[in-house]
């Protein structure tokens, strides 16, 4: 019964001021918060001062959006740089939390909140789950792995500023997530859209009935989907599947989500400028082009960005969208503007895979990423090409080399991987140079 | 007493024996002995050739990744038993066989045994002083 109640009622806004604001006082407003944002880094981040010295750029002189086209972009390279907290522009004293982005090369990048942060972080999630359809009647489910990702933190908050009782599950054990689902009637899913998929395919399995559950709606992050994906979970789960995007690095999840529409994910622009550059020249593009979205936070304390480049590909749409909401919405994105792979919700970067091989025998064999989608769940095989150095003329020796790389590798990328050997020239080189991903699923 | 084998990775899929094979023979080198291990993915495979520096030359300038092993050939009674007879000396030696292949043509009335041992000299000294007979090089190459 519910369930029609809802979707046949106006849709609510969280917050109506904020999210149908006419867009003149939008633009004066981010201009007053982006000189905000620019002295207080000018200010406090030495990594700032120096951008800004190089380019002779003065925070004050900022009289107009934009003159942001003028500023240096900031990189996941300058986070690494100063790592852990050298980009934060508060005493840690301040910071009352600390984040960390998901398995990358090397060092982890680092990012606090201060409780002012914390709580339009709250606010933000809130807005896009309302968008989607989430009340304080709804009962969610929250399948993303609680710890240093920013996602189940994002939206257990989100959940509880709504006042729908959160389910802090967390990641793994289908049957149980399922056992829960059922008896605690969770009516919001919150999770990456594979796992939604997987979850599908274990009732099936596990031959459940839809009718026993009470599910209604999905938030689905954390990793690319597809239009395919998002119908083949709505009629599988019978649910209304939303996309929401955030990183870590700008603040989590809660910078854009799609409201019933399911027409593009409204960004949360009173407090993200958000830009589209060309992601080989670094040219601002003009409006409705495809290119790399790149983000300015206008109202983070503890770790503010300026031209943060996300590296995901995607296209805005400007135009007063149905729902009332007059923020922009940005597409699902279409890739990335790096190698950076996201397999099971998991950054995964070629890189890392060459430091393990390069650990285990010393050599740097050729080797390809090999990624597929079966059953719904992401695959990774890496194929090796043997050289002198890692092969054996002893199966067992050469079954060690195997086995250790996987495990190594498991634990350097926090996801398995299939190691396959083949041989030399096995993988087509384009120019001379091998591609390192050969990206099979169809997303 | 060390008889030089090469071996070579072979993804499993069709042909790729035959591939090997008939890049050695267009060159002129003849295969003496062989042995295949084989998983789903791959396989190595071992042989004793008559010219084993020349095999290897023309194994590499095709891309294949080949090694070169020392193992030991042993003349093995043609009669029941006596392959235990030696494997048991090696026994209780404590000389680790880490895998072994026949020879497919015969020294004298005796068959030839191929092993790849962890510690070949060892291995080498073991059999002697147990009257073991253990082949020269050449004379495995050139049987």
């Amino acid at each position: 019964m519910l369930k029609h109640k809802q979707t046949e009622a106006m849709p609510a806004i969280w917050d109506f001021a904020a999210e149908t604001l006419d867009r003149d006082a939008l633009r004066t407003l981010q201009l007053q918060r982006l000189q905000q944002t620019l002295q207080a880094t000018a200010q406090k981040v030495p990594c700032y001062q120096a951008k800004y010295a190089a380019c002779g750029f003065e925070p004050g002189d900022v009289q107009s959006l934009d003159q942001l086209a003028d500023l240096p972009f900031t990189t996941k390279e300058d986070l690494r740089q100063n790592y852990p907290y050298g980009m934060f522009a508060v005493p840690m004293r301040d910071v009352v939390r600390i984040h960390s982005s998901s398995g990358t090369t090397g060092k982890p990048t680092v990012v606090g909140y201060t409780r002012d942060d914390l709580h339009i972080w709250t606010q933000l999630v809130a807005r896009f789950m309302t968008a989607a359809g989430v009340t304080a009647d709804d009962i969610v489910h929250i399948a993303f792995g609680y710890g240093l990702f920013t996602g189940a933190f994002g939206l257990h908050y989100g959940t509880e500023a709504i006042g729908a009782s959160v389910i802090p599950m967390s990641g793994g054990n289908t049957d149980k997530q399922l056992m829960i689902m059922q008896d605690y009637r969770s009516s919001a899913l919150v999770c990456t859209p594979s796992y939604a998929l997987t979850i599908a395919d274990r009732m099936e399995q596990n031959g459940l009935n839809l009718k026993d559950f009470s599910l209604r709606v999905g938030l689905f992050g954390a990793e690319p989907w597809s239009e395919q994906m998002r119908r083949e979970i709505e009629s599988r789960l019978g649910i209304i599947a939303t996309d929401n995007y955030g990183l870590s690095e700008v603040m989590g999840p809660g910078v854009a989500g799609e409201c019933q529409c399911r027409r593009g994910m409204h960004i949360a622009e009173d407090h993200f400028l958000a830009e589209i550059i060309d992601p080989d020249t670094g040219k601002v593009l003009p409006e409705g082009e495809v290119g790399e979205l790149v983000i300015t936070s206008l109202s983070k304390q503890a770790f503010p960005v300026v031209r943060y480049r996300t590296r995901d590909i995607t296209r805005l749409n400007y135009q007063k969208c149905d729902c009332g909401r007059t923020l922009a919405r940005m597409e699902k994105t279409r890739g990335r503007s790096d190698d950076m792979l996201i397999i099971k919700g998991v950054n995964v970067f070629p890189t890392q895979i060459e430091e393990v091989l390069f650990q285990i025998e010393g050599c740097q064999p050729h080797y390809q990423l090999v990624i597929d989608r079966i059953n719904n769940m992401d695959r990774l095989e890496i194929q090796v090409e043997v050289n002198e150095h890692i092969f054996f003329d002893e199966m067992k020796e050469q079954r060690r080399f195997v086995n250790e790389a996987e495990h190594k590798l498991a634990s350097v990328l926090g996801i398995s991987a299939n190691i396959k050997l083949i041989e030399p020239s096995g993988i087509i080189r384009h120019e001379g140079k091998a591609s390192r991903v050969l990206d099979r699923r169809k997303l | 007493m060390k008889v030089e084998q090469i071996s070579i990775f072979i993804e499993n899929k069709s042909g790729r024996l035959a591939e090997v094979t008939g890049i050695l023979g267009k060159s002129g080198v003849n295969i003496r002995a062989l042995s295949l291990a084989d998983t789903s993915d791959f396989g190595i495979l071992r042989l004793i050739v008559d010219a084993p520096a020349k095999a290897l030359e023309i194994l590499r300038s095709h891309s294949f990744t080949v090694n070169k092993t020392e193992v030991v050939g042993v003349e093995v009674n043609d009669r029941p038993g006596g392959l235990a007879e030696i494997l048991s000396i090696l026994d209780k030696n404590s000389v680790n066989v880490e895998y072994m292949y026949a020879f497919v043509e015969r020294s004298g009335g005796n068959a030839v045994i191929i092993f790849r041992f962890d510690n070949v000299d060892e291995a080498i000294h073991v059999l002697v002083r147990n009257g073991i007979k253990v082949l020269e090089g050449e004379k495995i190459s050139g049987i």
